[in-house]
């Protein structure tokens, strides 16, 4: 075995007070492998040492949380005896060296940490972020990585079995080289059917399941230790292939597996797959595993310890069953042609034990790996911040123009050509799916449903990353609250640069910050998620992008609708108009698409308001005083409008304004805390935003086929319907067919 | 009156399939595990979709040689009604209990969404319900759905009626149109539209439950009125 030395320590990344910990910790030098170990262990993706001391700032407890952060995935209790679990993870780095591969593995690691909880995966959602499809110089690749991640998705999802029913999906120079793929899932079980990752019952056997362990996905950076150069000269993949097919099997098989009563803990192989399933589990159990490598069924020949114990290969679970009751597990797996094999064994002695043919190569205590992780108070200082504060003087060359440019841009565009190719109705829970506000998922088992939505605005967060964060939480709330939904818990995922560099150590506090108190504002306990830094292309940052999914529950019920559905009815602003300055549009898209500019503040928010407006929205939608409601989000109130319109029947709206904003502003200043509803009976939404302490506006009626919008006296647009549907329908096909001049 | 719905290795469809007879309406449903040799004296069999076999080499290849195909042509060539729906339907035609192939999408991309589908044909189990050039609004959810066959084969299934249902807006590329087709013997059908997507109001649409209990009805032998409450005319 070669000698450690600075290089290999450094080609793990590890630092050398963080080598000198580990031998401290082991009372000698690590072994290669051992190293393989920690490295895996120790970094930023299993142990959160830069984020961790922030991250103790969320909530995480409410009457409904069963389980927080620190399992496989976080449970909630949705009543009825009934419960779902729900988190997010990034596969942003795979994806953009494999994009296809990379999102398909993405969405398969999610489903495994939700059903290795016991609970069946029943709705995945997507938070992706690309370049831009039509940049010159960077357009093609754009939009090779973004055809790949989306038919990734597609191919994993479909195939397994699980409807992707919403997401967002956006296009920004700052994610050039560096796309964020995000993929969030959610599962249901009863309460008595949750499992943890625990391995306890000193004596009980550790069992391997699922796929064949093969070289793919090990860490890029242990290439480069001496030894292993020797042994494999080959370049090997980093980036896993996916199957999910025997992801299917392997859910299966599990479920039926834990119905057995023969198993006591289970966890799914993700990062460093052996590595971090066997000291986990030991180590929450406080107990020692002990495995021989030998027995680990293998794909290819002559792997080593090290190999094996960092391979990353996908659908592989451990588990941990009753000694004398494993044959009942062995049983479930073969019906599903699937390996199991009983590869070692629950100690007492609390350390993670690895063997190759008798030999010692690891003996690592497994607290050591698991929570004696380095934790950093890294140094930060201001968020980093490009933007001027004040943009330039605006003033429109034509508002119907500026609508038309805003609906056919790749933010705001119809998302249509993205989710066909999603499989977003099997399994026939699929109450509101994508386009929709927040996607609503029906639980046959009882009378409940669940609404979940993922958001994220990096350029709010690029201008303020505590505010910019706040008012993300406040949207997803709102999604969830204008479908009918209460807001119960959160997910997120932190994507950051840096956090090495003071400035970008920043933008995670203070974002972190403001998820805390949103979180806590608003009644949505964190109970997971995941933290991807290092998210950087060429020295340049990504804007800090944290994106939260928030989960809802509502009655079991046919959705309100996102689109106005007859003429003739008076349409109100919930919310109002809102407020505004020229500095507060530099985030909006009003800002990226039309002046082609960042600048000033993110949107103001005032909480307290917020939070009325949904109460209000909510006891609308529910008591059916709506018609329709749909946010105000990206692009402002005209959006909002023109989408309201996007119907079957295309129904218009003539709106007259009150307002001494400039039209600019009023019409595409983006300001939360608003809604728009059409009804049949405009007095009882006043009542109730009266109620609610919130303004509440009748600015109009809907009518047929146009859209016209005037502000006291002067007219602003007026356009038909099927002009501006013409355009967001087909936006995003036509961004995919650009061709760049040669 | 017992509805049997086949799991392959990789159905993701079986369980819609099954609350969709047993829930929406009422009717007893019970799964086949592929590696069974009988059918367990099933009235009825419903072929679901997913991706059996992971639909490797191609879509329902190595379906066709699971334990329980034999069991299912048996039950055919003896007259028992069989549906086989989107990968069911792909099965079939690899077994050669159905005519031509489900190929790529024109477009090479998958397509999830809800498409007019025409009843061509009434004259069969499965579409007895509705009326000749009845529209329905289906949901699809394929990559290779794209249905073809030789022009002869294509001819013959018009001249004899065979072609049970069409779409209105092709989805998919598949030739004249087709979503749907009948065996000689007309008790076995293929479509790759889902009718156990559109079995329930919440679902917005209850379309597919004409062609659901059209088999449930031919597949009782009493002559009992059928308990199906929300019926789409």
């Amino acid at each position: 075995m070669s000698a450690i030395t600075p290089d290999v320590i450094a080609a793990h990344q590890l630092t050398p007070p963080e080598y000198e910990k580990i031998v401290s910790l082991l009372g000698r030098e690590p072994s290669l492998t051992e190293l393989g170990i920690f490295s895996v262990m120790w970094s930023e993706h299993c142990s959160y040492k830069s984020s961790r001391v922030h991250l103790k700032k969320l909530p995480t407890e409410s009457s409904r949380v069963l389980q927080g952060p620190g399992e496989n995935a976080g449970i909630i209790d949705i009543g009825g005896g009934v419960a779902i679990a729900f988190k997010i993870e990034s596969h942003n780095h795979p994806s953009f060296i494999e994009p296809f591969q990379g999102a398909a593995t993405g969405v398969g690691g999610i489903l495994r940490d939700i059903f290795t909880m016991g609970a069946r995966p029943i709705a995945v959602m997507d938070s992706i972020r690309f370049g831009k499809l039509d940049d010159p110089k960077t357009g093609s690749r754009n939009r090779r990585i973004f055809e790949g991640v989306v038919s990734g998705i597609a191919h994993y999802g479909n195939c397994f079995g699980v409807p992707t029913v919403g997401g967002e999906c956006v296009f920004e120079e700052s994610y050039d080289g560096n796309p964020l793929v995000n993929v969030f899932a959610l599962g249901v079980f009863r309460h008595d059917e949750i499992f943890y990752g625990k391995a306890t019952g000193v004596g009980n056997p550790v069992i391997y399941v699922g796929a064949k362990t093969g070289r793919d996905g090990i860490h890029g950076a242990s290439m480069a230790s001496a030894e292993f150069t020797d042994q494999s000269k080959q370049k090997r993949p980093n980036v896993q292939v996916g199957d999910p097919f025997l992801e299917k099997l392997l859910l299966e098989a599990c479920l039926e597996a834990m119905r057995t009563g023969a198993i006591v803990g289970i966890q799914d192989m993700g990062a460093a797959g052996l590595t971090s399933s066997t000291c986990e589990m030991g180590s929450r159990a406080g107990t020692g595993v002990e495995i021989e490598l030998a027995r680990v069924p293998q794909r290819e020949t002559g792997m080593t310890p090290y190999e094996m114990m960092l391979s990353e290969s996908q659908e592989r679970m451990l588990l941990v069953a009753q000694r004398g009751r494993e044959q009942e597990v062995f049983d479930v797996f073969r019906k599903w042609g699937l390996d199991a094999v009983e590869i070692g064994v629950v100690t007492s002695d609390g350390m993670l034990r690895v063997k190759h043919h008798g030999q010692v190569f690891a003996e690592i205590p497994n607290r050591a790996l698991a929570d004696e992780a380095p934790r950093y108070q890294r140094p930060y200082t201001k968020p980093l911040r490009t933007a001027p504060l004040h943009g330039p003087t605006i003033a429109s060359s034509g508002l119907a123009a500026d609508l038309k440019a805003l609906l056919a841009s790749g933010d705001i565009c119809s998302k249509r050509w993205v989710w066909q190719q999603y499989d977003h109705q099997v399994r026939t829970n699929t109450i509101a799916g994508p386009g929709f506000d927040a996607a609503i998922i029906r639980i046959k088992e009882t009378n409940t449903s669940v609404a979940m939505s993922l958001d994220g605005n990096g350029r709010y967060c690029a201008l303020d990353p505590r505010e910019g964060t706040k008012l993300m939480v406040a949207e997803c709330c709102r999604n969830l609250s204008v479908m009918g939904a209460l807001p119960i818990a959160t997910t997120n995922n932190l994507n950051f640069g840096n956090p090495e560099r003071p400035e970008i150590m920043a933008q995670i506090v203070e974002s972190v910050e403001g998820l805390a108190e949103a979180c806590r504002f608003f009644e949505v306990p964190v109970t997971g998620g995941n933290v991807s830094l290092y998210n950087e292309t060429l020295g340049a940052p990504i804007f800090p992008t944290p994106v939260v999914g928030i989960v809802g529950t509502l009655e079991t019920a046919s959705p309100a609708s996102n689109v106005f559905l007859a003429p003739g009815r008076p349409v109100i602003l919930l919310g109002g108009l809102g407020e505004a300055d020229w500095d507060h549009l530099g985030g909006a898209q009003y800002g990226k698409v039309i002046v082609r500019s960042l600048w000033g503040r993110p949107p103001k928010l005032d909480m307290q308001y917020e939070k009325r407006v949904h109460s209000a929205i909510r006891e609308l939608v529910r008591g059916r005083v709506v018609e329709s409601a749909h946010d105000i989000g990206d692009g402002g109130l005209a959006v909002a409008l023109a989408e309201c319109c996007f119907g079957a029947s295309q129904v218009g709206a003539d709106i007259t304004l009150d307002s001494g904003l400039p039209p600019e502003l009023l019409l595409f200043h983006e300001g939360p805390s608003r809604v728009l509803v059409s009804t049949a009976a405009p007095e009882k939404v006043l009542a109730v935003a009266g109620k609610n302490n919130i303004q509440a506006i009748q600015i109009g009626v809907t009518l047929e086929s146009r859209v016209v919008i005037r502000n006291r006296n002067e007219a602003l647009i007026d356009c038909p319907v099927a002009e501006l549907n013409e355009l967001w329908t087909h936006a995003l096909e036509r961004l995919l067919q650009t061709t760049v001049p040669a | 009156m017992k509805v049997g719905i086949v799991v392959f290795p990789g159905s993701n469809c079986d369980h819609d399939a099954w609350y969709a007879v047993s829930a929406n309406l009422r009717h007893d449903a019970e799964f086949i595990w592929h590696d069974s040799a009988s059918l367990g004296g099933v009235d009825a069999v419903i072929l679901p979709g997913g991706f059996s076999y992971g639909d490797y080499l191609r879509c329902g290849a190595i379906a066709k040689f699971s334990p329980v195909m034999r069991a299912v042509k048996e039950f055919a060539q003896a007259g028992g009604p069989v549906l086989g729906i989107c990968n069911g339907f792909q099965v079939l035609t690899e077994a050669g209990l159905l005519p031509g192939a489900l190929v790529r999408n024109a477009n090479l991309k998958f397509v999830c969404r809800t498409v007019g589908v025409e009843i061509v044909s009434p004259d069969s189990p499965f579409t007895r319900k509705a009326r000749r050039g009845q529209h329905l609004q289906l949901p699809v959810a394929h990559g290779e759905g794209c249905y073809i066959a030789d022009e002869a084969t294509l001819r013959q299934l018009e001249s004899e009626d065979r072609i049970s249902l069409r779409y209105v807006d092709n989805p998919n590329g598949s030739l004249r149109g087709i979503a749907g087709i009948l065996n000689a013997q007309r008790n076995v059908m293929g479509m790759m539209p889902h009718p156990e997507r559109a079995a329930d109001p919440l679902m917005g649409s209850t379309d597919g439950l004409v062609i659901l209990s059209s088999l449930i009805e031919s597949s009782s032998n009493s002559k009992a009125p059928l308990k199906v409450q929300a019926l789409a005319s």
